[in-house]
């Protein structure tokens, strides 16, 4: 009903994940000035044992849903046949790898408007007022809808925390109609390890150019492993090949904004800054002291990243050991 | 094979950029303007595709101000065989619900094998105009192509999946794609392309465009950063790193 908000959230193995989380605290902070409710929207194996969490996170009411999610076709014509049976006021979804494929498509089937990748959602008046980077984070828009709208929300944006609504939880299996597109999934690789997704990970340790060569790397994997992050690299590292694009930070590759970024032997072209700058705390280590990242850093250590590096992986894995 | 690449103009990926007057738009009288990066990878796909073909038309589209003739010559420079011009002088603080309807609406009347977008346009960062234009044209969609193939009527692709798995799909054309980074090498524009495309036709129209579904309230820069410090020297630095980072971020 209006006022409600729908959230689609994800999860592994009956886990939400944390964007998810996130999408269910803003909701949850957003629906008493709507005056309605949130209602969380599951689906895939292993939905019931995610419910729970949903309704920690301010879920009112957990709908699960049985689809193959695998086809994004499908996954989307369910939830637009449950977004038309609830009719909310706003449907929410994480721009994590999966909502982001999956909100424009639910967009288009229900010839809503859709706000991607927001940072904050608000309520002025009765209208919803999203608001978004753009040109990679060098300028952020305001847009605001007049009736039901989608909002995809960038991880790491809110903090996920505990805030479960008034009353009992409910949970119910519901069915919509799917139909997918004549699209077929054929094979999933996996990676050599599984790996922190870059836009979701709360911690990122990208290298540049000045880690000389590809074999170097194994600096920057070791010091995220130690950190329980991600990996991240400049352009010029991907352009050079020594890194795939999937890990690219920067207008040209991904946007994050981690708790914690730190950006080895990268000087910080604007392009790269734009994609980076909104992280909580930012460190840089550089040879050279007048590289343009010192002015966006924290924390800048000018020296030679083969000698720093090692010894922050050891300080780490030290202070892990203690921990 | 009938292609559609759709294109935007945008301002060059090291602008600086400033808020314009009206304090809902960009001030773009200093920028410099280019093919958004990730279209680049599309138009060298659907070239790569019409060669391997043997036959076909490759058909560039954008919706833009009058200017962005100069991006569609580009594009017929380096094969494109013909260009369409959706005219909207404010292009730029359209939604992506607008632009998608009004592609849609000139791509409709083309009836191609396939239509190929970048994975999103750097000015508005929105990434959303190809997955609705499957959803307008009733096209299956698959985004963020790293690799492609045609054989027997259906595409074969990869993309990067959750965790870095990649996957493969199989989609029957005609079917919507968009492209990312690695799918391919974009070729320049030689001197006989550049000759040949002052000779190719842009037919230029303008965008029919429904009522804005999303309105900019404003336009606004990031508030700025606290100001950078350098906290020493050389990996005896690491020490009040690994302190700061525990006692003041607390992120250790």
């Amino acid at each position: 009903m209006a006022g409600d908000i729908l959230v689609v959230a994800e999860h592994q193995a009956g886990t939400v994940k944390r964007p998810s989380l996130e999408a269910l605290t803003c909701a949850a902070g957003l629906a008493g000035s709507l005056g309605g409710s949130v209602v969380a929207l599951l689906a895939g194996d292993g939905a019931d044992q995610a419910a729970s969490a949903c309704g920690q996170h301010g879920a009112a009411r957990v709908l699960t849903l049985d689809v193959d999610i695998s086809d994004t076709t499908a996954w989307a014509s369910a939830v637009a046949g449950v977004a038309s049976h609830e009719s909310p006021s706003l449907v929410l979804f994480s721009q994590s790898n999966r909502g982001k494929d999956l909100a424009p498509r639910v967009a288009a089937l229900l010839g809503l408007p859709l706000a991607s990748d927001c940072t904050n959602i608000s309520a002025d008046g009765g209208a919803l007022v999203a608001r978004r980077p753009v040109f990679a984070g060098k300028a952020l828009v305001n847009v605001t809808a007049t009736g039901t709208m989608l909002a995809t929300l960038r991880p790491n944006a809110v903090s996920a925390s505990v805030n479960p609504a008034a009353g009992e939880t409910s949970a119910a299996e519901i069915t919509a109609p799917t139909r997918g597109l004549g699209a077929v999934l054929a094979e999933i690789v996996a990676a050599a390890s599984e790996k922190v997704e870059l836009t979701e990970a709360p911690i990122v340790v990208s290298g540049g150019r000045g880690m000389k060569e590809a074999e170097n790397f194994h600096l920057i994997e070791d010091l995220a492993t130690a950190l329980g992050g991600a990996v991240g690299a400049s352009r010029a590292v991907v352009d050079a090949g020594w890194r795939p694009h999937a890990e690219q930070v920067g207008q040209t590759g991904k946007t994050v904004s981690p708790q914690l970024y730190i950006a080895v032997a990268i000087s910080g072209a604007i392009q790269h800054l734009a994609g980076m700058r909104t992280s909580n705390y930012i460190v840089a280590i550089n040879k050279d002291a007048e590289a343009p990242i010192f002015k966006v850093a924290d924390y800048g250590i000018v020296g030679d990243a083969f000698e720093v590096v090692p010894r922050l992986i050891e300080a780490v894995k030290e202070l892990k050991a203690h921990a | 094979m009938n292609i559609v690449v759709c294109i935007k103009r945008v301002p060059a990926t090291d602008s600086r950029i400033k808020v314009g007057a009206d304090g809902t738009s960009i001030d773009d009288s200093q920028l410099e303007w280019i093919i958004s990066p990730y279209d680049e990878f599309a138009v060298e796909a659907a070239l790569q595709m019409k060669e391997a073909a043997g036959e076909g038309e490759v058909t560039v589209m954008t919706m833009g101000p009058a200017e962005s003739t100069k991006e569609l010559r580009t594009c017929l420079a380096m094969g494109c065989d013909k260009a369409v011009l959706l005219t909207d002088p404010d292009s730029g603080t359209r939604d992506a619900h607008t632009t998608a309807h009004a592609l849609a609406k000139a791509i409709q009347g083309l009836s191609p094998d396939l239509v190929l977008c970048g994975k999103v346009a750097v000015d508005r960062d929105q990434g959303q105009v190809g997955s609705l234009l499957g959803g307008i044209l009733d096209m299956p969609c698959i985004t963020e192509i790293k690799a492609l193939s045609i054989t027997d009527g259906k595409a074969t692709v990869e993309r990067a999946g959750d965790s870095g798995t990649t996957e493969t799909w199989t989609v029957s054309l005609p079917a919507v794609l968009t492209t990312t980074k690695g799918l391919n090498e974009p070729r320049y524009a030689g001197l006989k392309g550049i000759m040949a495309a002052k000779k190719k036709p842009i037919d230029e129209q303008e965008a029919q465009l429904g009522e804005a579904a999303l309105t900019i309230k404003s336009l606004e820069l990031p508030p700025p950063r606290r100001e950078g410090r350098i906290i020493g020297e050389g990996p005896e630095a690491v020490t009040e790193l690994v302190r700061l980072l525990r006692e003041e971020a607390k992120i250790l």
